[in-house]
């Protein structure tokens, strides 16, 4: 027992705390170490062959004299791992290599590892293939045809055309709704592929050692997905088999499948025992894609005599390039996240996502919900506008109250939409500005949500969908065991936090080991926004299980019950008197009297939520994040060149953890929007990529940022750690559609095609004009 | 695609034509025997283990691998080691050589600004932003962001990286004036 003294008089907690994340001054060193970093003894350089053509039969591959290179240690072609694989369980569609079609230009075809590059390069070089070019499908509407076996990209298609997945659902009476509106409108609007630009490219390194175990570094967003995939690979059992995720160079989607490098890199260094490193160059980065589906979509909206959203009919044709990917959820998304956050109470969906010979598409930062929004949100402010109602004002007249049910059974808690909306109009000032600006400058609205984490995860073995792991020894640091990928976001510094907070500690307490397969419990990963809420779930209930232990062991020490006592400051102290307390590693060292070091663990799995039809499981979330974006910028009439001024970006985040943090979410993600809004095409030429570098795929630079003003709603999930939910995807939703909607305030025009580039404007301005001119007439 | 990465030359059998390279960098002298065409990146990392700068795109479009070279930021897979050899080049483990060890105060402004998400870009933007500082100690805004056009960072919108270069301008004034700590 230490000398009674009183508790300092500061507040320990780290919930809500600005704190630069734990691992900023390393990264500021330049001392985090990503994949590429890693230089193992012997390592060999892997280097795969690329298809030339977007649709082929492999006729034969000769690797002979490619064998015989001296310095070659290994080549491997897609005979000798034919196991599919694929991140969703139904569509496993891919393979290491290339088995007897090649299906897009840089698909897989045969791999090599060498002592240097110069050699493997080479070895590329000598390998012959002999390939039967095949019709190639690299326009949508041409794979919804039905075709020849031979012509399918894979064996499950829809009624023997390239549809990969078609989904319908319809809930009210969409058709009623329409006829019976008092506004109506249907549009189609057409959006490229954009994709993640993220700095680091891909990089793994395999190494099948002597003890018959396979250990994988690589910048993965899906470490837990990645394992089991190696599993069926390489038809090992998952013990003997280690992922180990060094620093993450950015995913935002673009990392979170497992890949085929990953696994040519662990066939080749079984082949030749020795690591293998894949460093992909830029252009195999751009060519290995993943990125938002190129889209068509039509949507249809109808407004009713009291001005309310009465129906909504969404139909998506979605181009998911050559495999499956996410894309049945993809698929599901462009229709059910349509469903807020405003209430609706019609709504029918077709959605199709079709295979092409094209690299694939995927998961992308507010995955499948984006296009859609983006369309939806202009036809409501077309409709506001038509009937002379303020966009803002119609919008807020809509939302979808908390505590509710969508008519497609996504439950709704927590919903800070209105807040939201009020809080951007508030501070942008968009009553004294909106529709009062001068020609050429204008101001708009949107909004948003997203999910908090899928609630019911890919693969149906009913085990939790976050466990965290705490140890606690003599040193008293805490070790927070997780798998939750640390890719820039800030999940490690948010566990650490959590932990911190509920033992009453400083942060520094805390060390996180979230990188590895052999010592981390599961976690599904980081993607569809899952972390905090999850994770963070998890390791608030393993800590308070560790704070359970070190008050035993202080009621234990004094004599006192365990209910009087709270750990804050470094201490349990007894909060009916203060004098009486335990230091931290007092309590720490009787707690591990009879146990030795002190474990325990906490996992978080959704509760059973959603309706009975198929396809019900799409777009449940445990809760969902809200947001309401304003947009101000002016357009130059002689160019038609748009200047971003101010974002005001409103997000109910439940709570913000850290808000330095959640601030980050919301403006990098702003930028990522902007970048599809504005600028970014994945463009293509008969199934070339024609731009794949960051020279020709243009993202903004820092100095066509507007000033973003980030607005924290906070609503306190019930369900959420300390009340938090997502913040890493939402906010990139409403940025598209705020930016188009204030182009219409500022030149009279709507957009229903991305990117509106310069010339687009410009093309507009002069045809509006021509318009006009004619009207006078 | 396939096209060559490294230009840094491995293996027993690639012993031809190399041509001993001398390099000061942070300050220290490093060795190494390499061809003629050997890309000052492939050194920096391949050779002498200088990881801290990183490779984003290898046609100068990134800017991860900027590093100084004679105080100005140079993206590193643009320039040819041997170019190099009677110049003084600096990293971002050279930094905090400048400060006894401590971490340099544009380094300790990202930290606290929320400069570094995924962290990949960062070595590059520092060395682009000493290169500023070091020509205009107090910079607007607008400046900043100018000069750091050639640095892609997708992570964070480049609010707070601005934020962060100011914030070092700021202290590295106060500092100067009022005599360093």
């Amino acid at each position: 027992m230490s000398h009674p003294h009183e508790i300092p008089n500061q507040d320990h907690g780290l919930i809500g705390k600005r704190i630069p994340l734990i691992d900023a001054f390393r990264k500021a060193a330049g001392q985090a170490i990503y994949t590429d970093d890693i230089q193992l003894p012997g390592q060999l350089v892997g280097k795969i062959l690329r298809s030339p053509h977007p649709h082929a039969k492999i006729l034969s591959i000769d690797t002979s004299r490619a064998e015989s290179i001296p310095g070659v240690h290994a080549v491997v072609t897609g005979k000798e791992a034919t196991n599919h694989f694929g991140v969703l369980p139904v569509s496993q569609d891919e393979t290491a290599l290339a088995v007897d079609k090649v299906l897009f230009i840089g698909d897989n075809v045969a791999a090599v590892a060498a002592e240097s590059e110069e050699i493997a390069l080479k070895a590329l070089g000598a390998i012959q293939v002999e390939y039967e070019p095949l019709q190639a499908f690299l326009k949508m509407e041409d794979s919804l045809e039905q075709v020849p076996e031979e012509l399918r990209l894979h064996p499950k298609t829809v009624d023997g055309t390239n549809i990969h997945k078609q989904v319908e659902q319809e809930f009210g009476d969409f058709d009623e709704a329409y006829e019976k509106a008092l506004w109506k409108k249907r549009q189609t609007f057409r959006f490229i592929g954009v994709t993640h630009a993220f700095t680091e490219p891909m990089c793994t390194i395999a190494h099948f050692d002597a003890d018959e175990r396979l250990t994988l570094w690589s910048a993965t967003q899906v470490p837990h997905y990645l394992h089991r995939a190696l599993a069926k690979v390489m038809e090992m059992p998952m013990h003997k088999i280690r992922v180990i995720r060094p620093t993450v160079g950015g995913g935002f989607g673009g990392k979170s499948d497992p890949f085929p490098h990953e696994m040519v890199a662990a066939l080749l260094s079984r082949k030749c025992r020795r690591p293998v490193k894949i460093l992909f160059d830029r252009e195999e980065v751009f060519y290995s894609n993943h990125g938002r589906h190129p889209s068509k979509i039509e949507v249809a909206l109808a407004i009713d005599a009291n001005k309310k959203i009465s129906g909504l009919h969404v139909d998506a044709l979605i181009d998911g390039g050559a495999w499956g990917s996410f894309g049945v959820v993809t698929t599901y998304y462009n229709g059910v996240l349509a469903n807020g956050p405003y209430r609706l109470p019609n709504f029918r969906y077709r959605g199709r996502r079709v295979y092409s010979n094209k690299p694939p598409c995927g998961a992308m930062r507010g995955h499948g919900a984006v296009n859609t929004r983006y369309a939806y949100e202009i036809l409501l402010d077309e409709a506001a506008h038509d009937l002379g109602i303020d966009p803002a004002a119609f919008r807020r007249d809509n939302v979808l109250p908390p505590n509710t049910k969508t008519i497609n059974e996504l439950r709704i808690t927590t919903s800070g939409i209105g807040e939201c909306i009020d809080r951007a109009v508030e501070a942008s000032g968009w009553k004294e500005k909106y529709g009062k600006l001068p020609f050429g400058h204008g101001i708009g609205i949107a909004g948003g949500f997203y999910i908090s984490g899928s609630a019911l995860p890919i693969h149906w073995d009913k085990i939790p969908q976050s466990t965290v792991h705490l140890k606690v020894d003599l040193d008293g640091g805490v070790t927070i065991h997780s798998l939750a990928a640390e890719i820039g976001q800030g999940s490690d510094t948010m566990l650490a936090q959590i932990v911190a907070d509920v033992l009453g500690l400083p942060i520094h307490f805390c060390r996180v080991f979230s990188e590895d397969t052999d010592t981390a419990p599961i976690d599904l990963g980081s993607y569809s926004s899952r972390v905090t809420f999850m994770a963070g779930n998890a390791a608030r209930k393993a800590a308070e299980n560790l704070r359970h232990l070190l008050i035993q062991a202080a009621a234990d020490l004094t004599g006192y019950p365990a209910e009087v006592f709270v750990l804050r400051n470094e201490r349990v102290v007894n909060c009916t008197m203060p004098e009486i307390q335990v230091p931290y590693l007092e309590a720490v060292r009787r707690a591990m009297k009879d146990c030795g070091a002190l474990q325990t663990s906490g996992c978080y799995q959704a509760p059973p939520m959603g309706g009975k039809f198929k396809g019900a499981a799409a777009g449940l979330s445990p809760t969902y994040s809200f947001q309401a974006f304003v947009v101000e910028l002016s357009v130059d009439l002689q160019t038609g060149k748009p200047k971003l001024h101010d974002v005001w970006a409103a997000h109910d985040c439940g709570k913000a953890l850290n808000p330095l943090a959640v601030e980050g979410q919301i403006e990098g993600s702003i930028h990522m929007g902007l970048g599809q809004v504005l600028c970014e095409e994945f463009a293509y030429n008969k199934g070339n990529v024609l731009n794949p570098n960051f020279l020709d795929y243009r993202t903004l630079s820092p100095m066509e940022m507007p000033r973003v003003h980030p607005i924290l709603v906070e609503t306190c999930d019930p369900e959420g750690p300390f009340g938090a939910k997502e913040c890493g995807e939402g906010p990139l939703l409403p940025i598209l559609p705020a930016v188009s909607n204030a182009l219409f305030d500022a030149i009279g025009v709507r957009f229903y095609e991305l990117p509106i580039t310069a010339d687009r404007i410009w093309r507009a301005l002069k045809r509006k004009k021509k318009e006009e001119a004619k009207s006078l007439v | 695609m396939n096209g060559t990465k490294s230009s840094a030359v491995h293996g027993p059998q690639a012993t031809s034509g190399l041509r001993i390279l001398t390099l000061r960098v942070n300050g220290s002298v490093y060795r190494c025997a390499a061809a003629p065409q050997a890309l000052l990146l492939d050194i920096l990392r391949e050779e002498f283990r200088l990881v801290g700068t990183k490779r984003g795109c290898d046609m100068g479009t990134c800017g991860c691998c900027n590093v100084l070279i004679d105080g100005k930021a140079v993206p590193s897979c643009l320039v040819l080691a041997f170019d190099c050899e009677d110049k003084e080049i600096q990293t971002v483990e050279g930094l905090s050589l400048e400060e006894d060890g401590h971490l340099h105060p544009l380094q300790e402004a990202w930290a606290h600004s929320g400069g570094s998400q995924c962290g990949f870009c960062t070595p590059g933007f520092l060395m682009t932003s000493k290169e500023l500082l070091a020509c205009n100690p107090n910079p607007s805004r607008e400046e900043i962001e100018r000069a750091l056009s050639g640095n892609v960072c997708r992570c964070t919108g480049y609010q707070k990286i601005v934020d962060a270069v100011s914030l070092a301008a700021k202290n590295m004034r106060e500092w100067k004036e009022g005599g360093k700590q």
